[in-house]
């Protein structure tokens, strides 16, 4: 290819801007090189992604309105955030690897991609495993590199089970009714803003669907990293439990160093129907700025799981450290009887980093329950706000929630704020809300201190207890991992 | 082992030791009295390095090393341990985690290969069954739902486990009924009498220097040593009161 080559040019300047990278400890990029849509967002460039996927006709209808339905939208502003004003023209809106691999498994997988996951410090366990060593707990990746799946892991056994665990492209290619028939069931594509900005550009994502009474046989899991400068994400994720079965998904987040703030807006559906479980974990660690808060990731993400059957249950449970803005409410629609929704989020908020979030519980069923537990951490000159809704239907007797909302302050600059909204139209409902705030404590850090641990040991100490209910909540891999991004994100704040 | 020189030290500006010196060598105890006010738990939290303690003046001297050069932990990684009056609640968080975490810290700051779990865990069943702490009670979270007597108890097992060569113990005995006394003591002496450990007992009490019975006895008053004697010192405090002996 000569220097003239558009995407050549396009591609050098994405990689000298993500080289500008300096501190991010995980700020680095990978020399792939990538195809991009022309800058910009218009009919074409919906038309432009729904091609190159080779997606049918139905997918680009619905794309497409979806992308009008958005020309008519306006951007949220109830939260408390401080959100610069975004250039949609000014953005690549799909980027992939050039030579688009289908891999049978992760040795085959570019070396300069596997070289960045080793960085990313994939856990030993999941390398292990990805090497077919014997006796190793068995995690799926579906290792979505910027916007294209190239490889997945563990699909025969998968398929022994019955499991569908795809990327949303190869998913609409092999099982487009089921695509069709939950694709929008959760998120409208009109819900939001954002969401709808994803129903109209998503480049890709994971679907999953786990049959009638099956218990997936491992956790599935997805890295999600973001590498070309200025490409949105807009990924999408719809999961499908079928009667009686159980699925626990795990999704881990870190991106590179780059230059300027990126948009970052997913689109997560869950179903459950009659007894099914969905657990759905997160660690989130974007890039959240420099201590000025330059440079992150907009973090502006709808997940929502519906309880479609009666006795089914969906689990959020998050831990947001990174991005500079996160506006993120992950929620229960509990229509089945006696469904269950839970909510256990840690969010930690550093130097000029911004995090409104929350969930919401919708009760519809008879004799549903929800419990919910956020742990806000804010440090630096960074503002954290818990944003909850509680509503219980008319017609939705016995129904029960817990919520519990704890701030921690770390220093005199930053905010913590909880915003709960409790809307109760039957008298039978039993509604608890606690909150606390409170600092860590200059006698707790000089005890620790006392017994030998150093200053910063002794913030992540005494953070992790403070976030410990959440941290349970994590298959033990996430935990591990939670806990020492807890301690990352929280270094240089007391002292 | 510890020298201490003509020590000034304020605690948001307000001078509070004002030329204090004590010298403590390797297989002593020594017992700090003295009033209200005098000093006590500011020399207390002075040697362990609490931040807002400022020292104005004078030296201290730990195995000859500038002490008040050192951050709270490396004094702890140097064999310094301070026992509180009022130990902190650390929520979420096991005191096995708890001590385990500190133990290893200290190890890896003296360049010592790490305690394993299991070798802990038989240390702390060991330090909690001699001070009658149960492993439920380790397990539980730091100081959280202690009775003021579990939190002292719990104090002297930290101590156990940790292993220190100086212990500055900060009214140890307050609080305690006269049982949960004894075990105390019991642990002071057991775990620290040794020639090559001392102790600095901070007590408003004659009661716990009945138990363990110190070397030397020192008078705190207005942020100075003001008398020191021997054992006998506590019970002239104890029949003529701080004002008659300190006068």
């Amino acid at each position: 290819m000569s220097d003239a080559d558009p995407v050549q040019t396009r591609n050098r300047e994405a990689q000298e801007a993500v080289d500008r990278a300096s501190t991010y400890e995980w700020g680095f990029s990978s020399d792939i090189e990538q195809e991009f849509a022309p800058k910009g967002l218009s009919e074409d460039t919906v038309r432009y992604i729904s091609a190159k996927k080779n997606e049918p006709e139905w997918l680009l209808e619905w794309r497409l309105k979806a992308y009008r339905a958005w020309l008519t939208m306006e951007e949220v502003s109830w939260a408390k955030l401080d959100i610069p004003a975004i250039d949609f023209q000014d953005a690549y809106y799909y980027a992939e690897p050039k030579a688009k691999p289908t891999l049978a498994s992760l040795d085959e997988l570019d070396p300069e991609i596997r070289r960045t996951y080793e960085k990313l410090g994939i856990p030993i366990e999941e390398q292990k495993v990805l090497a077919g060593v014997e006796g190793a707990r068995k995690v799926a990746v579906d290792a979505v590199f910027d916007s294209v799946s190239v490889a997945t892991t563990f699909r025969a056994e998968l398929e022994r089970a019955g499991v569908i665990f795809r990327s949303i492209s190869e998913a609409v290619r092999e099982y487009p009714d089921l695509v069709r028939k939950w694709l929008g069931s959760v998120v409208p594509q009109r819900d939001n803003y954002f969401a709808c900005l994803n129903s109209a550009v998503f480049s890709d994502g994971t679907f999953v669907y786990i049959p009638e009474g099956v218990r997936c046989p491992m956790e599935l899991s997805t890295y999600f990293r973001i590498n070309a400068a200025n490409t949105g994400q807009f990924e999408r994720t719809l999961i499908v439990a079928d009667k009686g079965s159980y699925v626990s998904y795990l999704e881990g987040c870190t991106a590179p160093m780059r230059d300027e703030n990126q948009l970052h807006a997913a689109v997560v559906e869950l179903v459950a129907l009659d007894d099914a479980e969905i657990k759905y974990s997160t660690v989130q660690n974007w890039y959240p700025g420099d201590s000025e808060g330059k440079g992150g990731i907009y973090n502006f993400v709808t997940k929502r799981g519906a309880c479609r059957g009666a006795r089914s249950k969906i689990s959020w449970t998050q831990v947001e450290t990174g991005s500079a803005i996160t506006w993120k409410y992950p929620s229960c629609i509990l229509q089945g009887e006696e469904s269950v929704g839970e909510f256990y989020s840690v969010a930690v908020t550093n130097n000029r980093q911004q995090a409104d979030t929350g969930t919401k519980m919708i009760h519809i069923g008879r004799g549903s329950r929800s419990t919910i537990v956020s742990k806000g951490i804010s440090a630096g000159r960074s503002d954290n706000t818990y944003r909850g809704l509680v509503r219980v239907l008319a017609n939705a007797d016995g129904v029960r929630n817990f919520t519990q909302c704890d701030s921690l302050l770390l220093g005199d600059k930053c905010g913590a704020h909880t915003v709960p909204y409790i809307e109760v139209r039957n008298p039978t409902a039993q509604i608890e809300h606690e909150a606390t705030t409170s600092k860590i404590s200059d006698d707790q850090l000089f005890y620790a201190m006392s017994r030998g641990l150093s200053r910063e040991d002794a913030v992540a100490l005494i953070v992790n207890g403070f976030a410990r209910e959440v941290l349970q909540q994590l298959p033990m891999e996430f935990a591990v991992e939670a806990q020492k991004l807890l301690g990352i994100s929280l270094e240089g704040s007391v002292g | 082992m510890l020298k201490i020189e003509n020590l000034h030290a304020t605690v948001a500006g307000k001078a509070i030791l004002k030329g204090l010196s004590l010298e403590v060598n390797a297989g002593e105890i020594h017992a700090i009295m003295g009033p209200n006010g005098a000093g006590k738990s500011t020399l207390g939290y002075v040697l362990g390095g609490r931040e807002g303690y400022e020292v104005t003046g004078g030296s201290v001297a730990f195995d000859g090393k500038d002490l008040l050069d050192m951050e709270a932990d490396e004094r702890a990684a140097a064999g310094l341990f301070l026992g509180f009056q009022y130990p902190v609640e650390i929520p979420g968080v096991s005191n096995v985690q708890f001590l385990r975490t500190a133990l290893n810290a200290q190890r890896r700051a003296r360049g010592e290969a790490e305690m394993s779990a299991g070798d802990f865990l038989r240390l702390a069943r060991a330090q909690g069954d001699a001070l009658g702490v149960s492993m439920d009670m380790m397990k539980r979270n730091v100081n959280v739902g202690f009775s003021g007597g579990e939190k002292k108890r719990n104090e002297m097992v930290q101590m156990g486990i940790i292993a220190p060569r100086l212990a500055v113990l900060d009214e140890t005995d307050s609080g305690l009924d006269i049982d949960a006394l004894r075990v105390v003591a019991e642990g002071i002496n057991r775990i620290m009498r040794a020639p090559d450990k001392a102790v600095l007992l901070i007590t408003h009490y004659q009661r716990l220097l009945d138990l363990v019975v110190p070397d030397f006895v020192h008078v705190l008053a207005d942020g100075r040593i003001v008398r020191s004697g021997g054992p006998e010192l506590a019970h002239e405090l104890e029949r003529e009161g701080y004002v008659g002996v300190a006068a």
